[in-house]
């Protein structure tokens, strides 16, 4: 019986080490060969053996990999972290209203269907900020609504959001050899219920991501080129939208003039709105304050006493 | 005689396999439109890992009928062409195949690791995480409020 359960374990440490010391580009091959080690040393059967090797191409591949489903659940976590930091501004109408205009936006996206949809929640804090976690979760905080003054500016802040969403930049945050080592355990035990041991290692890749988000959203945040690029599909979600896509640059003149350096919010985690206005200004957006009456009737009646 | 049936019947196979693209779902609740554009009626729902078979594409949408007979357009978005395998606790045998081809509901980061963390986690609330997923609007409202502020239709 010790002997067995050693042979086990023995097996299982080489096909952990094995699968630990390979790099991105080889771990398939080596889950495969893991997998055969594993056969023949009987801790699995050969038919789950042929199950892993089966299923192991995943493994090899970055946060493409990750489905909906589990995007869905990275975001709802990183959304309720967010939410430890910051408080949720329980004004119903301004909420109802953040999501009428963020899941109209949504629609004309490049990536419109999320496994849970698009969904706005305001923050009750003076700091300009906003997330966009993995799946559709974004959070503003009240310091930066109160950069727009038209609806199109309001857009034009959930649109950027969007633009992460749709790029799934959150996702690219963590780190590859995070999503490896849950993605193996998900091949190798893929039809069966997590028993505790593989519950615990994947809640901790799960863990490990968050962290790596949330690490991103809050402190470090994205690169400049990612801070740009959710820029350009924002203007092109405005655009199909029939929103100005000049709003943009409008917002981040009114930004500009709240814009501290020091400060611990979008200052820390985006290039100056400048730098933002001058890419923008490379794709032919300029400024403009312009909005529709029956726009900027609904954009006050919704936002103003909040 | 029998060879002329085996080709035809080999060709009949091949043009049937490529015109019927089948894809799966890959959204919790997913709309079938009377045409290609959010702003298209909602014609029937579909669920998380029902099985659809393109007719058509056009910009970013699939015209796709469902196995219940219904027709309709949905966001590419919204399917996978990998088979998405539902059940909890499915044989190996049944998802054999590569992760390529197979996506596993509920598997990996699922509900079941998000009530792990939570558990480690005790600081964490998804109170206003739940509420936020229940502000869904519907296709007639969202119609409706770009309609009153002059947008797209």
């Amino acid at each position: 019986m010790k002997s067995a359960f050693c042979k086990k374990l023995g097996s299982a440490l080489v096909v952990g080490s094995l699968v630990l010391a390979a790099g991105c580009e080889t771990v398939n091959q080596i889950t495969a060969a893991a997998a055969d080690v594993a056969a023949a040393t009987g801790a699995i059967t050969p038919e789950q053996a042929e199950s892993t090797k089966r299923v192991s191409t995943a493994v090899t591949k970055t946060f493409q990999d990750i489905t909906p489903e589990q995007e869905y659940y990275i975001g709802r976590t990183v959304a309720a972290t967010v939410l430890t930091q910051h408080k949720p501004l329980p004004a119903e109408k301004l909420n109802a209203y953040l999501n009428q205009v963020g899941q109209s936006l949504a629609q004309f996206s490049e990536r419109p269907e999320t496994f849970g949809g698009y969904h706005f929640l305001a923050l009750d804090s003076a700091e300009i900020n906003a997330f966009a976690a993995p799946g559709g979760l974004i959070l503003v905080t009240r310091g930066l609504l109160d950069c727009c003054q038209t609806e199109d500016e309001l857009a034009a802040v959930l649109a950027h959001e969007i633009g992460h969403v749709e790029k799934q930049h959150g996702l690219r945050a963590i780190r590859t050899g995070r999503l490896n080592s849950a993605l193996t355990i998900l091949a190798v035990e893929a039809g069966k219920n997590l028993g505790g041991e593989q519950l615990a290692e994947v809640t901790k890749a799960f863990d490990e991501s968050i962290n790596d988000i949330t690490t991103t959203l809050m402190n470090s945040g994205y690169s400049r080129k990612l801070e740009y690029e959710a820029d350009a599909a924002a203007v092109g979600i405005l655009r199909r939208a029939g929103y100005q896509s000049g709003a943009l640059v409008a917002m981040l003149e009114n930004m500009a003039k709240n814009w501290d350096s020091s400060r611990h919010d979008f200052a820390a985690t985006h290039p100056a709105p400048a730098d933002r206005i001058a890419q923008l200004q490379k794709l032919g957006v300029a400024s403009t304050k312009a909005s529709a009456p029956a726009r900027q009737q609904r954009f006050l009646a919704a936002t103003q006493g909040q | 005689m029998k060879k002329w049936w085996l080709m035809a019947s080999l060709l009949l196979v091949g043009a049937s396999a490529w015109a019927a693209k089948e894809m799966s779902v890959q959204v919790r609740d997913g709309q079938l439109r009377n045409r290609a554009s959010f702003l298209g009626a909602v014609v029937a729902n579909v669920a998380y890992g029902d099985r659809v078979t393109v007719c058509a594409e056009q910009a970013g949408w699939c015209e796709v009928t469902t196995a219940a007979g219904a027709r309709g357009w949905i966001h590419s978005s919204a399917l996978t062409p990998k088979r998405v395998v539902l059940a909890s606790g499915a044989s190996d045998a049944q998802v054999g195949a590569s992760g390529a081809e197979v996506a596993l509901a509920g598997k990996g980061f699922s509900k079941e690791v998000e009530a792990e963390y939570k558990k480690q986690n005790r600081e964490l609330d998804y109170t206003w995480v739940d509420w936020m997923g229940q502000q869904t609007l519907t296709a007639e409202q969202l119609v409706q409020f770009l309609k009153q502020g002059g947008l797209a239709q």
